[in-house]
């Protein structure tokens, strides 16, 4: 077109220029839809990312993973490690303005340990609660705990502080109020689900006085307000944040990396250094995966780097290699007992000794999950490649999310792989990593059955000491490499992209929205 | 008159009660559970059973269908099972983007083809017809997110003249709303202008070869008279008719138009709805669009009495 002619049509015919943000009003688009209020009923990271918003936590992991005190102001353990009292931190409010008490902490606390996997455990060895003032409250185990900060500063399922009406409403019922005493309130009347959340600036918020660090220190709310957008189309989102009408991409897909690197406005960076694990999750319940041998041939099909290339591509995103069931980049980094290369005549080898006689394997293959979805086809060509006689069975998440969970056999409704991953913190040890659970019939989904792994997990669970703990990470895992609960298939790094008028972008493993600034 | 509508309108009840059961059954005998989706990917088989117990998921279908039924006889379209937000509230708060885009849209492709369909089939066999109708079926044959893509770039990315996305509510300003409409309703107006030019042309052509046109030009009328007020009048039912069966061929496209230009109107209500298993907000927002499309049919109808006064009910 005509140079001249733009600005003519532009002003003759339209007249208008796009419309810009407000200064301090930082524009999101979001990674996923807000659907779900209740942070105790829904494990989805958009209501998690919500929750650090709206509420605040007693204790939050710093950098090194260790837990901190947030609304807790001191907190002191019995001797016999049984009594442990905290008491908050002065001059806490809701968003109705109602001081945050002991009783409400206690009253969250128990609905969240309901729910939780990692609270259920801590709730299984606690005798009782007990509110001895506004400001403190006390908790009475059955039996020493290690965990008991890392429980109350966990980082992607934590326990959010509610009041204690709402906490206290049947288990049956979803939470749907938004009141917290975060960093932030939520703009009901411009809540617009499927399309736009909102979040204002709470002026009441005291933070801590430290620096910010990972999820520990002040959540100093600098914007006034921030705007959740959730856009579906990717190449519309992409090209809302190149022109300024957004300002922060939570999760680009990974094929616009590059694209987004070239552009001179944008930062691209990773801001979870631990990344994302993916895996394949055998169905331990039935043949031939009831057997270790056959889940053990899993680790032998391809590399991490093939798997990691049909679904990053770029290297610089991805590890090679990495041996560590709790992530490498954790504290409890090992590769003792991983498998390092394939072998596919060891699979082969491995799946006879299994008893494996060329039975219809079924693979749930998610289809609107690109990750998965990639891993999905690569292990399913090698199983082929194998004389495996797969059953690819694709559908969407939503669907294969039910069928997962069902226990019958696979050829009446159930399933033998599915692929699946988690990351962050939670994935780093081996009480709030529950895929690694191998307590049977109780284990989390695909009922991976262990004693032995067990025992160890619950003795690590057991152990007091950070360091002691940490040295018992690798006969732990080695014994994991051979019942292998879950077959690891690399690690990546998911970077987020944001225009440079956004300062002050944490490293907290997630997108956080205190400490951010925009010019 | 007044006896037909009365027999369309009442017509509407059984094809109301039939569209509900058969959402109702498709909806709940096709796989995938909202409760696995609201638990979340890390949930548990237990977290997953005690979701579908507080979503009343595991009482009997017919159960589920009596008691959603009954309200709806009440007027309740019931909550979204996610975010615990009126059904009802959902889809009003959505309509007005859609209706926006619907009626730009519908006004856009008119104004655009009906003039190029008459000009055509005045033109038949010129190269005006040539190069017209040749727009109008690369217009049809591409699809929609295409040319919403090419829009997008060029408008919005390159001249920065439009914004890329989003809606802005009529109340905030005209000036706005309608920035955030033009692409959007240029993007899906031209598939069905294509539609409507092309079918203008055929009908135009057909009305031209009647001896009372002629007869017309005999007269010594002049051509736009002839064109307009003879034969645009005569060949006007088959073009009211295609109107009204674009309106399906638009609510389709409003779903992908939407998505494109994250439009938040039903048409993104709905795919969420149905990706997330809604089952209350997918059988709510199906049910109002058959109502809404038995009373354009209707409108359709009674619109032929007023082109045509052989047509008489």
């Amino acid at each position: 077109m005509r140079t001249w002619l733009k600005p003519v049509l532009a002003a003759a015919v339209l007249g208008l220029s796009p419309a810009r943000a407000a200064e301090q009003t930082l524009r999101v688009i979001a990674h996923a839809d807000l659907k779900v209020l209740d942070t105790t009923a829904n494990t989805t990271y958009i209501t998690n990312r919500y929750g650090y918003l709206v509420y605040d936590n007693l204790f939050g992991l710093d950098s090194k993973l260790v837990p901190q005190p947030q609304m807790v102001e001191r907190w002191t353990v019995s001797d016999d490690r049984l009594t442990w009292t905290f008491t908050l931190r002065p001059g806490q409010t809701f968003h109705d303005g109602a001081p945050v008490t002991g009783a409400d902490c206690i009253a969250s606390l128990k609905r969240w340990m309901a729910r939780d996997a990692m609270g259920q455990i801590l709730a299984a060895r606690v005798a009782s609660f007990e509110s001895v003032s506004a400001s403190t409250f006390k908790m009475v185990l059955t039996e020493p705990y290690a965990l008991v900060l890392e429980t109350f500063g966990r980082w992607g399922v934590p326990p959010f502080m509610m009041p204690e009406k709402v906490a206290s409403q049947p288990m049956n019922e979803q939470v749907t109020s938004s009141i917290g005493s975060g960093p932030f309130i939520m703009k009901r009347d411009e809540w617009r689900p499927g399309s736009k959340v909102v979040f204002v600036r709470n002026p009441a918020y005291v933070p801590r006085q430290e620096p910010p660090d990972y999820m520990a220190g002040g959540k100093v709310a600098k914007l006034d307000r921030v705007e959740w957008h959730y856009i579906t189309d990717a190449n519309t989102a992409l090209s809302a944040l190149m022109t300024g009408e957004m300002d922060y991409y939570e999760l680009p897909p990974l094929d616009f990396v590059a694209l987004m690197k070239d552009n001179p406005d944008l930062v691209v960076r990773v801001i979870d250094k631990l990344g994302v694990q993916q895996f394949m999750r055998p169905n331990s319940l039935y043949p031939p995966f009831d057997n270790f041998k056959a889940r053990q041939a899993l680790l032998y099909l391809a590399s991490q780097e093939e798997y990691n290339q049909a679904t990053v591509g770029n290297p610089d995103l991805y590890m090679k290699f990495c041996g560590a069931l709790f992530l490498c980049g954790s504290d409890n980094e090992t590769d003792a007992g991983s498998v390092k290369a394939p072998d596919l005549a060891k699979a082969k080898a491995l799946l006879a000794e299994a008893g494996y006689k060329g039975e219809k394997i079924v693979v749930l293959q998610p289809t609107d999950r690109a990750p998965y979805n990639a891993v999905t086809m690569v292990a399913v060509e090698k199983l082929r490649a194998i004389g495996v006689n797969v059953d690819l069975q694709p559908a969407d998440w939503s669907t294969i999310s039910i069928r997962r969970a069902r226990k019958d056999p696979p050829d009446k409704g159930g399933w033998n792989i599915v692929v699946t991953g988690h990351g962050g913190p939670d994935a780093a040890n081996p009480i709030s990593n529950y895929w690694v659970g191998s307590n049977c019939e109780k284990a989390n989904i695909g009922w991976a059955c262990d004693p032995v792994l067990q025992d160890l997990i619950a003795g690590w669970a057991r152990e007091p000491d950070r360091a002691k703990r940490r040295a018992l990470i690798p006969a732990l895992q080695e014994r994991a490499f051979v019942s292998v609960p879950y077959a690891p298939t690399g690690q990546f790094f998911q970077p987020i992209a944001y225009r440079k008028t956004v300062t002050g972008v944490l490293e907290a493993g997630m997108p956080v929205y205190w400490n951010i600034e925009k010019k | 008159m007044l006896g037909f509508l009365i027999r369309r309108v009442l017509m509407t009840i059984p094809v109301m009660l039939v569209v509900a059961i058969v959402v109702f059954l498709l909806l709940h005998l096709s796989p995938g559970d909202p409760a696995a989706i609201i638990a979340g990917d890390n949930a548990t088989t237990e977290d997953i059973a005690r979701i579908r117990t507080s979503l009343g998921l595991d009482k009997p279908l017919l159960t589920q269908f009596g008691l959603w039924i009954f309200a709806l006889l009440q007027g309740d379209f019931g909550v979204s099972v996610f975010n615990k937000v009126s059904v009802w509230v959902l889809i009003t708060q959505r309509m007005e983007p859609t209706i926006a885009l619907a009626l730009v849209t519908m006004s856009f492709a008119v104004l655009i083809a009906v003039p190029i369909g008459v000009l055509a089939a005045w033109k038949a066999g010129t190269w005006v017809d040539h190069v017209t109708m040749g727009i109008a079926v690369l217009a049809f044959s591409a699809p929609v997110f295409l040319i919403g893509y090419g829009l997008v770039y060029e408008f919005a990315r390159t001249l920065r003249w439009l914004p890329v996305q989003g809606y802005t509510p009529y109340a905030q300003g005209f000036t706005g709303f309608w920035q955030h409409l033009v692409l959007p309703a240029i993007t899906l107006g031209l598939v069905f202008a294509a539609l409507l030019a092309r079918m203008t042309r055929s009908t135009m052509l057909d009305v031209l070869n009647e001896d009372y046109i002629r007869t017309a030009r005999a007269k010594g009328l002049a051509p736009a008279a002839v064109l307009v007020r003879h034969a645009l009048k005569n060949a006007a039912v088959p073009i009211v008719t295609t109107i009204g069966l674009g309106i399906a061929l638009l609510i389709g496209g409003v779903v992908v138009t939407e998505s494109v230009f994250a439009i938040p109107g039903i048409g993104r209500l709905t795919i969420e709805a149905v990706t997330q298993r809604d089952y209350p907000v997918i059988q709510g927002v199906i049910l109002i669009a058959s109502c809404v499309y038995v009373l354009i049919n209707l409108g359709i109808d009674v619109a032929y009495a007023f082109l045509d006064p052989r047509i008489r009910y």
